[in-house]
């Protein structure tokens, strides 16, 4: 069974937020509009932090765009009450809106903050919506699928046409929108593809690895380019 | 044993027979509070949670503080009571009662409260739908929900004998009361059965009471977050809830003592045994604070530390001296010598200690999720009048509970004052009789020769 994973090279990186954009669109993830956004309240499932970098302060600033790290021991499938969020036998972080009590126990947990709240009902099903993607409701917890529903349309057409996913068949719409190829999405348990390759090179480290959450996001560090 | 002649407890029934114009003034004051705090609730359930101040980080904040700092102050009541019945300390008579009370009326506003933080409180059946055994939210309702039939149980079996007492002598609410006193005509076998399901309970009770505020902690100390993930948080919170529950006990007797006459039950000896109860947890409550932020600051991971100077010296810092102030300094300095005007100062103490407790339970919950480990930014947690309606109103709805308690049924032990005269004074002299050599009885030699 394919194990999803992503490749994300810091060095391309410009921090052009193409990402965050097609993710918003692709998952009919809410504006909030400024008056929640000043509150805290961005709801952005791929987000691009932000850090001043301590060697050339001032002058660069690094960027690490972070959509859910689909950790392999996810801190927040293991504390959700109810099986709202459980890690699904690819190894994606699932998350089932209609069930989610709210109680928020999973933000707290996940040491990413990856995790957003519905703090109000942010948006109703209009026209322009994404079709594959629910829109959630207030008092739940949302966050990155890897679009998952583009596996699910990805493995339809491959059924009706008689023959297996082909790799690079099914990419989450960040990775499509990164204009200089930043992000490499693929299956990690194929040693072959392209993102098992990437995540091998010295150049791999996880987020807060020393967690011990075992992401499947993994980074390549800024190499000689960097400052 | 229940003679409902006697009249020497008159005094004890007198708020369940009368009623004072001041009871209609704090039920007044009370229900204006509590329409606060509904209308805070009813506004949060229309629109959502985006009126509080909660946001991202800090997804946690009044209503997580107050569950811990509510469910800390239900252990006041059975488990002080159980251990003082259980040592046989006989100036237990007029106060286990009181701190019976507090625990069943005060696990409701503190498991309510999660229900006030749930973003769908509709969904909360699916906890038993979908329940997650592995999730420390699932160890709380669980817990919780023993420890408050547990509690009920605890305070109602020793209730039974005043019950009948009521029964005997009010010409209102007869079938209420038939009902609830069980048919109890104070013989010699019902006493004998009373006397043991009540020693049950007081065993059974304490490492249920344990076990509450324990999970309670393992919702925080079983992430990885810095300054949660602690082992002595079980210890810690155990020690907080004894600490603050003891301090909210004393401040209920003084009210009550005041506002219902019972200067000659609740006598300063019994605060002063109360206030050296507080000065021990205190102090034992500073050690274990400053274990852990020792061996936080000492081992100087970077996560940790920023968590640990947004306490100490960043914006969290009026709290977590407000908190070193009102647990330890002013506590200590109240009761350390207690000579005169002794509750004056345990009640000094005790209002103190009420509130660092709070600002203790709010100082654990939301500076650990204001700095996340990523460079998101610090997330300054301001609430607003929601979560304040919403906490003036859960203190007051306790409150509430407890002056709506003390009209239906006497809130201080009768039978057990009156066992206290009776049989508790033959009972001491006889057992101090046997902790002395000259005096040991045949019986126990006997048993000493098996070793």
């Amino acid at each position: 069974m394919a194990r999803w994973g992503m490749v994300i090279d810091l060095d391309r990186c410009t921090g052009c937020q193409a990402c965050v954009m097609a993710c918003k669109a692709e998952n009919n993830v809410p504006a909030v509009g400024m008056k929640e956004a000043v509150r805290g309240r961005i709801i952005s499932w791929m987000q691009v932090l932000t850090e001043e970098d301590e060697e050339h302060s001032g002058e660069v600033r690094r960027f690490l765009p972070r959509p859910c790290l689909q950790c392999d021991d996810p801190p927040c499938a293991k504390v959700c009450p109810v099986y709202a969020t459980y890690l699904d036998p690819e190894g994606i972080v699932a998350q089932i809106y209609s069930r989610c009590i709210g109680c928020r126990f999973c933000m707290a947990a996940c040491p990413y903050n990856a995790k957003y709240f519905n703090w109000y009902r942010y948006q109703k099903e209009a026209p322009g919506q994404n079709p594959d993607v629910s829109v959630r409701p207030k008092g739940v917890v949302e966050k990155c699928t890897f679009c998952h529903h583009r596996l699910q349309k990805a493995r339809e057409r491959a059924l009706a046409e008689g023959r297996e996913v082909a790799p690079g068949e099914y990419v989450p719409a960040c990775v499509e929108a990164c204009p200089t190829r930043a992000i490499v999405f693929g299956d990690l348990s194929d040693p072959n593809s392209e993102v098992a390759r990437l995540a091998r090179s010295p150049r791999a480290f996880r987020l807060q690895e020393e967690l011990g959450t075992k992401p499947k996001v993994i980074y390549l560090t800024e190499g000689e380019g960097r400052g | 044993m229940v003679d409902a002649t006697d009249n020497r407890d008159a005094i004890l029934l007198a708020p369940i027979e009368r009623t004072e114009p001041g009871f209609y003034w704090a039920v007044g004051l009370l229900s204006l509070l509590i329409l606060w705090g509904a209308i805070a609730y009813w506004t949060q359930l229309d629109e959502g949670l985006g009126v509080t101040g909660l946001h991202q980080p800090v997804s946690w904040g009044f209503y997580v503080t107050n569950f811990v700092f509510f469910i800390g102050i239900s252990h006041a009541g059975t488990l002080i009571s159980a251990i003082l019945r259980l040592s046989r300390a006989e100036w237990r008579r007029p106060v286990t009662r009181m701190a019976e009370v507090i625990t069943v009326m005060v696990l409701f506003i503190g498991a309510g409260q999660i229900l006030v933080d749930l973003g769908r409180p509709d969904r909360i059946m699916n906890i038993i739908r979908y329940g997650r055994y592995q999730s420390p939210l699932l160890w709380d309702a669980t817990s919780i929900g023993a420890y408050l039939t547990a509690s009920i149980v605890y305070l109602y079996i020793p209730m039974i004998p005043d019950i009948a007492i009521l029964r005997d002598r009010l010409r209102k609410r007869k079938l209420f009361y038939t009902v609830l006193a069980l048919g109890w005509t104070g013989s010699e076998r019902q006493q004998k059965v009373l006397n043991r399901a009540i020693a049950i309970m007081a065993v059974l009770v304490i490492p249920i009471a344990v076990s509450v505020h324990s999970v309670v902690s393992f919702v925080f100390s079983m992430t990885l977050q810095p300054m949660w993930h602690s082992t002595i948080f079980g210890p810690y919170f155990v020690t907080g809830a004894i600490f603050s529950g003891i301090a909210a006990l004393i401040v209920a007797m003084v009210a009550f003592r005041k506002a219902y006459g019972l200067e000659s039950y609740l006598k300063p000896i019994h605060f002063r045994y109360l206030g050296q109860l507080l000065l021990v947890m205190s102090l034992l409550w500073f050690y274990f604070t400053f274990a852990e932020y020792l061996t936080g600051y000492y081992g100087g991971a970077p996560e940790e530390m920023k968590v640990f100077w947004a306490k100490w010296s960043g914006p969290f810092r009026p709290f977590f001296w407000g908190m070193v102030l009102t647990n330890f300094l002013i506590p200590v300095l109240c009761l350390v010598r207690l000579g005169r005007r002794t509750i004056g100062r345990v009640l000094t103490a005790s209002l103190s200690v009420l509130v660092g407790m709070w600002l203790e339970r709010f100082i654990i919950v939301v500076p650990t999720l204001s700095t996340p480990r990523l460079p998101f930014g610090e997330g300054i947690y301001w609430p607003t009048w929601v979560e304040w309606g919403e906490t003036a109103g859960s203190f007051a709805l306790f409150a509430l509970f407890y002056l709506l308690f003390t009209k239906l049924f006497p809130v201080i032990s009768i039978w057990e004052i009156r066992e206290g005269r009776e049989v508790g004074l033959k009972e001491v002299e006889e057992r101090l009789l046997t902790y002395l050599p000259e005096t040991a009885e045949p019986v126990l030699m006997e048993t000493e020769k098996r070793w």
